[in-house]
């Protein structure tokens, strides 16, 4: 921080170019309220992609385990939604559904589902053929068998696939706000840098990362607290 | 009680090359009987003990416990694996229901069991600690009270032992022989350890390899209950000697 100020004061760096930390805090404390409400904004995107990744992703790769025909038909169509760039994608998605919050959150979704579908699937595929064998051995059926054997085993997978999932949800909002939105982070870059106000934009940067780790960090706290076990089993 | 009639098993590995891990197996082990298995490394005595357990099914031939064909695991049936093979998310106490709360028999009764069955092997006091918080014998003995936790007429155990350094061996041989005496069960147990396998068993099954045959069984004539002192009997040495013989031939007897 210290050598970023001093930096841009010794080398008279222009502030439209990259604006000092002081500069940037002033900025900050005079819009408090303007940057308080496209932060709560792309949470509120960022929080519903998630979620929506989880919903989706748990049961589409138990699909992909339990029926492999299913999985040779799902995984190719599964790549085709990540090579398609998703900002060529935002605009389609807002003709199909509107103007609102909802192709944020599906684009937002469409960024961060892949990886954690994959984690869980190799999760559940991953349980020791010797713990199938207990579970039949104990005579489950499917369901138990998914329940108390394959979910738990897979939910050092899954964390993993999380926290993954919970950073590109932060890209994924912002991707969709540059595309389309009257509000959020992202909106709020694109119009400032728009108008030269470049500190808010950096301000709005800065306030993502810390978005990005914060949200990260609760996904680790999570973990941690709910499935101690998880942890040193993957070590 | 576990009946094997020209049972056969073959693998097919993933190149395709075929594996008959055990051939022809035909044995009859009674109700209530103590048989144990011995044979070289690879010889099948684990494929045996799946074809009971109904894990697996044998390619030709039948196995059959109480005269009903084995088709799947069977409630009455409790195995102790190789490895412990225990959840490492569920406490020792939860691992040891396990097989309860499946079958849907877990009550009051049975929770105290798992205790008393802890007690038993002296894994007392660690029944809120996780698999990984224990040793690797520790691990196997919490394995063999899962086995037992539903009062099983039948017990595979796949060296249950191993793992377990000899003073906790002898301990646990002497135990498993008072829950046996206590409560009658049919065991058939797969152990390395020659002297073990003549402890414990009335008969012994001693299996050649390539593919896995029953080369002998053999009857252990040493009064019940059994102890350690035992082992300076002379029908001890000499079922030893017959069963090391088996397995290794000649070679031993000149070289002693
Ligand atoms: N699932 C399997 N697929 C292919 N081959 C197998 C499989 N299980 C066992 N085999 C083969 O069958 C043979 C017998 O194996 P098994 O595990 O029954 O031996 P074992 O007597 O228990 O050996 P050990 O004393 O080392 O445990 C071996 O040659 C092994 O390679
Ligand atoms: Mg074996």
């Amino acid at each position: 921080m210290a050598a970023w100020e001093i930096a841009c004061r010794q080398l008279k760096v222009p502030g439209y170019l990259v604006p000092a930390p002081s500069a940037i805090w002033a900025d900050v404390t005079q819009k408090y309220g303007l940057i308080a409400g496209h932060t709560v904004a792309t949470m509120r995107t960022v929080l519903l992609g998630f979620a929506a990744s989880i919903i989706i992703s748990l049961p589409l790769a138990v699909v992909i385990v339990s029926t492999p025909l299913l999985a040779n038909t799902i995984y190719p169509l599964l790549v085709l939604t990540q090579s398609i760039p998703k900002v060529a994608l935002a605009p389609v998605l807002v003709v199909l559904l509107g103007t609102n919050e909802m192709p944020r959150v599906v684009i937002t979704f469409l960024v961060a589902f892949f990886p954690l579908v994959l984690a869980i699937a190799t999760g559940l595929n991953g349980v020791p053929a010797e713990l199938i064998e207990l579970g039949r051995v104990c005579r489950a059926g499917r369901w138990q068998e998914l329940v108390r054997i394959r979910l738990p085993y897979a939910i050092p997978f899954i964390f993993s696939g999380l926290k993954a999932a919970i950073t590109l949800s932060v890209v994924g909002a912002v991707v969709a706000e540059f595309v389309n939105a009257d509000r959020g982070l992202g909106y709020l870059i694109v119009t400032s840098t728009a108008f030269f106000q470049v500190a808010t934009a950096w301000a709005a940067l800065i306030v993502l990362s810390i978005i990005g780790i914060v949200l990260f960090q609760v996904v680790v706290i999570v973990e941690r607290v709910f499935f101690p076990w998880a942890l040193s089993s993957s070590s | 009680m576990i009946a094997f009639e020209a049972a056969w098993k073959v693998f097919e590995a993933r190149s395709g090359e075929l594996t008959t891990a055990v051939a022809d197996i035909s044995l009859d082990i009674a109700k209530n009987e103590f048989v144990c298995l011995v044979g070289p490394s690879g010889c099948g005595k684990s494929t045996l003990l799946r074809l009971a357990a109904g894990l697996l099914l044998p390619d030709r031939g039948s196995v059959s416990i109480g005269g009903e064909r084995v088709r799947e695991p069977r409630s009455d049936t409790g195995i102790v694996f190789q490895s412990p093979t225990l959840l490492p998310w569920a406490t020792i106490l939860d691992n040891v229901l396990f097989p309860a709360k499946m079958m849907g028999v877990a009550s009051p009764e049975i929770q105290e069991r798992a205790k008393a069955l802890l007690k038993l092997v002296g894994l007392e006091g660690l029944e809120r600690r996780f698999p990984r918080e224990l040793s690797g014998g520790m691990q196997q003995r919490a394995g063999i009270c899962r086995a037992l936790i539903h009062n099983p007429a039948v017990l595979l155990m796949d060296e249950p032992f191993g793992a377990l350094d000899a003073l906790t061996r002898e301990e646990l041989t002497i135990e498993l022989l008072r829950i046996w005496t206590t409560q009658p069960k049919t065991i058939l147990f797969v152990t390395h350890s020659i002297p073990e396998a003549v402890m414990l068993a009335d008969r012994v099954v001693v299996m050649s390899a390539h593919p896995g045959r029953v080369a002998e069984v053999l009857r252990v004539d040493l009064p019940r209950p059994r102890s350690f002192q035992m082992e300076s009997a002379d029908e001890f040495h000499r079922c030893t000697q017959r069963v090391r013989q088996l397995i290794f031939g000649d070679r031993t007897l000149q070289a002693a």
